[in-house]
Order: C-alpha cells, then sequence, then structure tokens
C-alpha cells in the first residue's frame, strides 16, 4: 500500500491512519458485515483525492466514516483544522457537529432538505447558518445555481419536483456554498450531462480556491483524470492503490 | 363593637330581655357571631384574601344579602348607628327588611344620613360621601371570585390566587379589548388588592371602584351563598386591571345632570318620570336629598379636610385616574 | 454552552417498588413493574442540550418519548432525575412559583394535542399574548406588535390574528403554538410530535419555519416524535428510547445510517 505525505513534509489537512469500519448486523442473526479495512491515506491542503473503486467496495462507507456518519470501529482520522489537529474518528460529537458545514463539507449522493424549501434557499442556508446575512446568503446561492446552469424559473422552486440532474445541482451548490476546508463528493456529478458537469467541475476550483481539499468519489474515468491530483483506489473494503492521476495503475 | 353585648347567659336567654324578643342579640347566636368576627379580621389581616367561614341560614333567601346581614349583626353593638342601602337607595323593601332586622334584634339606631353611619350595608354601590376611619362598609357579594369570569373551577382559581397567577384574567382583558376597543366589564371590575390578590370588588360599578383605594374607612365583603369573607383595611393600595395604555375608566355621563339636584359629579342612573320621560339622577339618593337642599354640599362636607380622593368628582383628578387611553388596535 | 442537563430523569406511575426499576427495560421488553404493577414510563434519562442545538427523541409508542418531554415542559413531576438548566439550578426541584416563572420566561413547548397546547376559545392572538402576559406584560400596544411579528415569524395570517383559534386550520393551529413557544425568547423549545395530524405538505413547511426560527435564535430544543424523519431533519443528536430507557444516542445521521443497537436497527429496517 502506499500513502504519500506532502512533499514538504508539512502535517496534510487530513491524515487516515488504520481505519476500519465492521457493521454488527443484529437483525441478521448478528453477522458482522466489514465495510473499511485498514484504510490509510491522507490529503493536503488543495489536493483533490480521488476514490474509485467497483459498486460496494466502501467508497460511501470511506466518505461517511470521514463525516462521521459512520462511527469508525477502528483508527484515527486526523483533522488539521488549523490551530490543532482533532481525531475524527474519535472526538466528541459536539466538535464533529461545530465542523460540519463549515469546516468539512458533504455532498452525499442524494438530496435530503426539508421539502417545500425553495432551491435558493435550500443553497442558503449553510452560508445563512455560518453568519451571512440572509440577502447576502441568497445572492451567493443564486450565483452558485447560476453557475450550474440551473434554470432561473426553479430558483424559486421546491427541489422536490426538480429531475434527478437539478437536485444534485442544488444539492452540489449546497455543499461547497459555505467554502469548506474539507470537502467529501459521492459521485456529485452522475446525474449531469457532459457540458453541466463542466461547469460544476470548473466552479468547484473556482468558487474553492486551492485552499480546499477534497475527497471525492467519482465513477468517471476522464472525469477523476482531469480533477483529481491522485487516485485511491478501494476493492473489498481495502486500498489496493493510491497514484497521481496521470500515470498508470501499479 | 362587641363591648355592648350582653353579659350574662340569663340575659341572654331571658326572653323579655329589651328588644330581643326571644332571640339572642343581634339575632346570630355567639358562636356564630365569632366566627364570623374572626374570619372578618383574618380577612382584614390579608387584604383581599377571601376567608372561608360557616354560613348560616337567614331569615331571608340567599342571595338577598345573608352574607352582609351576617357580617353586619357580628360587627353591630348597642351604641352603632346603622344604614342599609340596596343600589343606592335606603327605601327598598330588601333595605328596610335588614334595617327592621338589626333595630329589632340589635338594639340599634338606624339612619339613612351616610355621614351619621358607624356601619353601613350596601349592595351594589360605595356611597357618594367620603367614608371616614369611624365608618365601616359592609358589602353584599353574589359572585366572589373575579377569577370565575375565565374559569369555572374554583380549585384551579384558588390554586392561582396562592400563586399570584392571573395570566388567564389578563388574558381575558386583552380579548375583551381586541372585541371592543376597550375592557368590557362594568360591574364587578377585577380589582388587585395591596399588589397581590385579584378581588372582585362586587356588583359597584365601576364610579365606585377608584374609592376602594387608599379610603380612610374598612371594606368587608360578605357573601352567604358561597360563605366567604374578604376586606380592604384602610390605606390599602387597590389598582383596578389594566393595560398600561388602555387605563381604567369610569362611567361618564356626558353632559348630564341629576334631575333633581342638578349635580354632575355623581354616578346617575336613567329613571322613567310618571310622564314616561326619561331622565337622569343621582343613584345615592340620600346624598340626591343634601343636594336638593344645598346644592354645594361637597362630597366631604361633613370633614375638616377637604379634597379627600374618593373617586370621580373628588380630590383626585379624574381624568389623571382614567389616563390617556385610545390607541389603534 | 450547555443550557439543559438532565441527569437519570425518570418517571413511575403508581406506587413504585424497589424492584421496579431492575424488572423493566428493554432487556425484559416490558414497562410494567411485575412486583408492584407499576408502569416505568421512563428511567435514567441522561442528556445536555447546548444552546442552539436540537436533540431529537425518538421511539416506538409508549417508549417514554413524551413522559420525558413533559417533564422537561415542567408538565409532569419527575419520581427522580434532576434538570439544571443554565442560571437557574434544578428546575424540577423548584417551588410550584418558581416552576412557574421558568415555564413562562424560559421555556416553550409545542404540545402534541392542541388541546393542551391552545384555549381554542381565544383568538390565536390572544393565545400568543398569553405568555406575554405571564411574563409580565402590561402595555397593551407593545403586545398587540409583538404578537403580530411572530404571527409574521410562524407565517401565520396576520389577519387572522383576531380570530377564535377554533377557527384555524391544523397547521396555523400549530404555529400559533409555535409563535407561543418562541414569544419570550426562551433558552429552551420542547416540540412534542410537532407534525402528526398535519397534512405532508403542511408538515413541511412548519418544519422548515421552525428550523429557521431555532437556528436564528439559536435556541436549545428538544424534539419527540415518532416519525424518524422529521428527527432526521430538525436534530443534530438523537435518542432512541425503549421501555423507558436511552438504548442509543448520537449524531442523528450516525444513529439512522450506522445504527448499533438491534432496537434501533429494526427500527430504522422497519421504515426504510
Ligand atoms: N399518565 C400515565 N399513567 C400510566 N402510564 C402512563 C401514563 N403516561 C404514560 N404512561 C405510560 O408510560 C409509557 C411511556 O409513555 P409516553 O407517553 O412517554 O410514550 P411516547 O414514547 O411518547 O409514546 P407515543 O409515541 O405514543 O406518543 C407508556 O407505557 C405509557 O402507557
Ligand atoms: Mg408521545
Ligand atoms: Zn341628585
Ligand atoms: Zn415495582
Amino acid at each position: 500500500m502506499s500513502t504519500s505525505t506532502n512533499s514538504d513534509g508539512e502535517q496534510p489537512r487530513l491524515a487516515v491512519t488504520d481505519l476500519s469500519k465492521r457493521f454488527q448486523m443484529h437483525v441478521v442473526d448478528g453477522r458482522e458485515v466489514v465495510g473499511l479495512d485498514s484504510v490509510e491515506f491522507d490529503v493536503a491542503a488543495g489536493e483533490f483525492l480521488a476514490v474509485v473503486g467497483e459498486s460496494g467496495s466502501g467508497k460511501s462507507s470511506l466518505l461517511k466514516c470521514l463525516h462521521r456518519t459512520y462511527e469508525p470501529t477502528d483508527g484515527t482520522i486526523e483533522y488539521d483544522t488549523g490551530d490543532s489537529v482533532v481525531d475524527l474518528a474519535t472526538c466528541n460529537e459536539r466538535t464533529i457537529l461545530s465542523l460540519r458545514g463549515t469546516d468539512v463539507g458533504y455532498v452525499s449522493q442524494f438530496l435530503r432538505e426539508i421539502p417545500r424549501v425553495p432551491a435558493v434557499d435550500v443553497v442558503a442556508r449553510p452560508l445563512r447558518e455560518s453568519g451571512s446575512s440572509p440577502e447576502q446568503a441568497r445572492e451567493t446561492a443564486r450565483g452558485l445555481l447560476e453557475r450550474l446552469q440551473l434554470p432561473r424559473e426553479l430558483f424559486d422552486a421546491y427541489p422536490a419536483t426538480f429531475s434527478g440532474g437539478e437536485r444534485q445541482r442544488v444539492n452540489f451548490a449546497r455543499g461547497i456554498a459555505p467554502r469548506p476546508r474539507l470537502l467529501l463528493l459521492d459521485e456529485p456529478t452522475s446525474a449531469l450531462d457532459p457540458e453541466t458537469r463542466e461547469h460544476a467541475l470548473k466552479l468547484l476550483r473556482d468558487y474553492l480556491g486551492d485552499d480546499t481539499a477534497v475527497v471525492g468519489v467519482f465513477h468517471n474515468h476522464d472525469v477523476v483524470e482531469r480533477v483529481a491530483d491522485r487516485v485511491l483506489t478501494i476493492d473489498d473494503a481495502r486500498v489496493v492503490d493510491v497514484r497521481p492521476t496521470g500515470g498508470e495503475s501499479t | 363593637m362587641t363591648d355592648a353585648e350582653p353579659e350574662s347567659l340569663e340575659e341572654l336567654h331571658d326572653p323579655s330581655s329589651e328588644g330581643l324578643e326571644g332571640y339572642n342579640y343581634a339575632y346570630l347566636d355567639e358562636h356564630t357571631k365569632r366566627e364570623v368576627r374572626r374570619a372578618t379580621l383574618k380577612a382584614i389581616s390579608i387584604p383581599g384574601h377571601q376567608v372561608p367561614y360557616a354560613s348560616r341560614a337567614m331569615p331571608l333567601a340567599r342571595g338577598w344579602g345573608t352574607g352582609g346581614i351576617q357580617a353586619s349583626l357580628s360587627l353591630l353593638g348597642p351604641d352603632d348607628v346603622f344604614k342599609v342601602i340596596d343600589q343606592g337607595s335606603d327605601a327598598s323593601v330588601n333595605a328596610a327588611n335588614i334595617r327592621r332586622l338589626a333595630e329589632t334584634t340589635a338594639d340599634i339606631e338606624t339612619t339613612t344620613d351616610t355621614t351619621a353611619a358607624s356601619v353601613i350595608q350596601t349592595r351594589h354601590r360605595i356611597p357618594e360621601e367620603v367614608l371616614t376611619d369611624d365608618q365601616i362598609l359592609v358589602l353584599q357579594v353574589p359572585v366572589t371570585d373575579a377569577l370565575r369570569r375565565v374559569d369555572g373551577s374554583d380549585d384551579r382559581n384558588r390554586t392561582r390566587h396562592a400563586h399570584a397567577d392571573y395570566s388567564k384574567m389578563w388574558v381575558a382583558l386583552y380579548e375583551s379589548v381586541v372585541q371592543w376597543g376597550e375592557v368590557d366589564i362594568g360591574a364587578r371590575y377585577p380589582v388587585m388588592v395591596e399588589g397581590r390578590y385579584l378581588m372582585d370588588p362586587s356588583p359597584i360599578p365601576r364610579w365606585d371602584v377608584p374609592k376602594l383605594h387608599d379610603a380612610d374607612n374598612l371594606f368587608v365583603f360578605a357573601a352567604g351563598r358561597e360563605a366567604r369573607i374578604y376586606a380592604i383595611p384602610p390605606h390599602t393600595d387597590v389598582e383596578p386591571l389594566a393595560f398600561e395604555d388602555r387605563s381604567f375608566r369610569v362611567e361618564h355621563f356626558d353632559e348630564e345632570a341629576c334631575d333633581a339636584c342638578g349635580s354632575t359629579d355623581t354616578f346617575l342612573t336613567e329613571v322613567e318620570g310618571e310622564d314616561g320621560e326619561r331622565r337622569f339622577a343621582c343613584n345615592d339618593t340620600s346624598f340626591c336629598e343634601k343636594r336638593q337642599r344645598n346644592s354645594d354640599c361637597a362630597k366631604d362636607d361633613h370633614l375638616e379636610r377637604s379634597d379627600i380622593a374618593w373617586g370621580p368628582g373628588t380630590g383626585i383628578d379624574p381624568n389623571g385616574f382614567v389616563g390617556d387611553g385610545g390607541e389603534d388596535i | 454552552m450547555t443550557f439543559l442537563d438532565a441527569d437519570g430523569l425518570t418517571k413511575v406511575y403508581g406506587e413504585g417498588c424497589s424492584a421496579c426499576l431492575a424488572t423493566t427495560g428493554p432487556e425484559y421488553d416490558r414497562n410494567r413493574c411485575p412486583e408492584c404493577d407499576s408502569v416505568v414510563a421512563c428511567a435514567d434519562v441522561s442528556f445536555e442540550v447546548r444552546d442552539g442545538e436540537v436533540l431529537g427523541i425518538v421511539g416506538e409508542s409508549g417508549s417514554g418519548k413524551s413522559s420525558v418531554a413533559e417533564i422537561l415542559a415542567l408538565d409532569a413531576d419527575a419520581t427522580a432525575g434532576t434538570a439544571t438548566i443554565r442560571g437557574h439550578g434544578d428546575v424540577l426541584d423548584a417551588d410550584y412559583q418558581r416552576r412557574r416563572e421558568i415555564r413562562d420566561e424560559h421555556l416553550g413547548m409545542v404540545h402534541q394535542h392542541v388541546h393542551d397546547g391552545l384555549n381554542l376559545s381565544f383568538t390565536g392572538g390572544g393565545n400568543v399574548a398569553e405568555k406575554l402576559l405571564s411574563a409580565g406584560w402590561r402595555h397593551y400596544g407593545d403586545i398587540r406588535s409583538r404578537v403580530r411579528g411572530l404571527f409574521e415569524e410562524t407565517e401565520v395570517p396576520v389577519d387572522r390574528m383576531d380570530d377564535s383559534a377554533e377557527t384555524y386550520s391544523g397547521g396555523m393551529q400549530r404555529r400559533v403554538q409555535i409563535a407561543k413557544a418562541i414569544a419570550n425568547d426562551p433558552g429552551l423549545v420542547v416540540l412534542d410530535e410537532p407534525t402528526t395530524g398535519l397534512d405532508v405538505s403542511v408538515q413541511a413547511r412548519v418544519l422548515d419555519t421552525f428550523r429557521r426560527l431555532q437556528r436564528e435564535q439559536d435556541v436549545a430544543t428538544v424534539v419527540v416524535s415518532h416519525d424518524l424523519s422529521v428527527v432526521r431533519l430538525l436534530a443534530d443528536r438523537v435518542l432512541v428510547m425503549r421501555q423507558g430507557r436511552i438504548v442509543e444516542a448520537g449524531l442523528t445521521d450516525r444513529v439512522m445510517e450506522d445504527p448499533h443497537h438491534e432496537y434501533t436497527q429494526t427500527l430504522i429496517n422497519s421504515i426504510i
């Protein structure tokens, strides 16, 4: 297994060591299911790490462990807040709550929102919650949705009636809106047509600047090659390869 | 007023004893009087708080002042001068009956002159003439609890009184202003006594409510049917419930004056004359007669001081009390 | 900062005996004491809620959720336990007078049953005004403008303010309860089944309104619901209750997506 550290040897934004996740399925005779097995990698500030692997290999489990939506069974997830290093695997839940949204962003595959909230407000919410004025938040939200080519007439409509791709754009905009320092993306462009996807990927770099560390699950090989700095391959719950983009799998 | 009571048991039981005609002095047995006095003393010690007592059957139907009579008869001694008024009038049959009962059983003098009485029993009014620290006003009470307007449960209301929880009453005032633009309560206007107990002042008009505040005399409120006594001792703080910007107001009679005496500073009631015409007249008939004899007679003419605060048209500026009111809803 | 610290909340209905706690709970699959027949509605329930935080309590019918809510709202006495509110000490220990003060000025409650939360013969505005009046507001104009503002915030049509609450729709009544709950800027709001009985589309708007206000005002919140999606949308952390006990606690998404306890797994599986 290859683990890369920053070339200059500084503390990476995220350092994952020996991370495992096992599920105890009480409902199915207490059977144990392994989601992740001794995963190790790190990501530097400004770096884009793509995660690839077959369906069911553990990609989403990894992102969810990083987000603490899954509680890791073993291992550490060291996140550098700038002031200190926090182990996301074991730290207090309150710490997780305070990091979420502003520090750690997560774009899931599915939009989960209170129905009957207009798209622009869905996107503006995390901004408002981190202190922007309602107008300023909506302004930024509109800008993001525009860049994602969401038809203007949908801005004030409820996402519940949107197409899969439209909904995904709202979700995407919401995730990046507060400019998190660590962004977790789970197939954020899977339902977008190639042209819209281009806009989304371009927005990612333009909007986030070069400080955000990104861990993104992507299916599309071209996308990975274009946006990622390195690619991590998972197979059957284990990391089987980490390599820079442009090269061949070892 | 208890020092002139009969002194011996023989005297009590002697049917020929002067004025008693087979009854105990002041009609009530001594035990009952003591019970009522005890309740009255307790009521005076806790201004505005309703004190239960063992109400007796009286030779009148309940609801005709049986509580007031028990309170009056327990207070009266042979040296007292007693006045009874019923809605401002000394002449009503009920007032006359109560007066006669006291006269025959308690051997006392009666009067219709407010200033000459030491004990005044009244229903629905406080006299126009200023009462003094030598006088006791006994008010007949049909409904003892101001909170019953908002909750029929005496149990719950007792808990509210215990903890001075009057928010339900305040909501009722709020709703009243929403609906009518003002607090729509005529008689029985709820008052706070000494900042502690919410009290029903009995069905006196709003006109009389300010007289309860910082008065020289003692007010005793007695209910026969509900068997409760409460009191406002002299110089007690009594404040009608009102919003800061919707102050309490008394009734106003615009340009009207008493048809008989010409007064414009008394509580007027509309009456139908023999000619079928409606006109206004003083509700307090005894004071009206004084005014008819002497139109300059002030409400505090019998006192050495003047400008004594005693409701509208006296030393206090009624406008000061009434406040500014009116404002958008 | 921690606003509410609940420790060992216990409510036993009935005589109670020394065996009550040891013979009930999820491992016995019962909440009725076999010795004395008392019902252990909740036992040893402990948690903390911070300013601005939403704690969800989920569990099946009869698991003890509402009992916890009632204790917190000071509507019911606890058999044991303490509830410490910042600046006020253990409020379960307070005498009637202080409890009322705390309930009037520092707590807000949205009841499952509208009759427990509103007096339907009063106007909608009057119901909200009651809370202000309890806290000592005595200026009619100020009360009116505050009630109007609260109606706007909770999106109840202001022109219905002076209609009897009886004539309101279920969603409006729930909103009026919310307006009432937040009227005195409380530090803690307790919602018991905030959406049950409401039309799905109405549910969503009520939730959204509440969440917005909750975040804006940074109020600590406890939301009790048997509807996991409600808790998922509102709560930061969640307690799972069964037979009066907490069987699992954690970040809401963690409990929903990575349930550890057997019961939680069954609960989650049964809704998906
Ligand atoms: N007043 C009471 N007397 C006796 N038992 C009670 C009382 N109130 C609640 N219980 C019992 O306590 C247990 C917990 O009740 P509680 O109302 O807290 O449940 P809940 O989780 O809110 O349920 P639901 O989802 O149905 O509202 C139940 O077994 C219930 O029957
Ligand atoms: Mg319940
Ligand atoms: Zn006259
Ligand atoms: Zn027991």
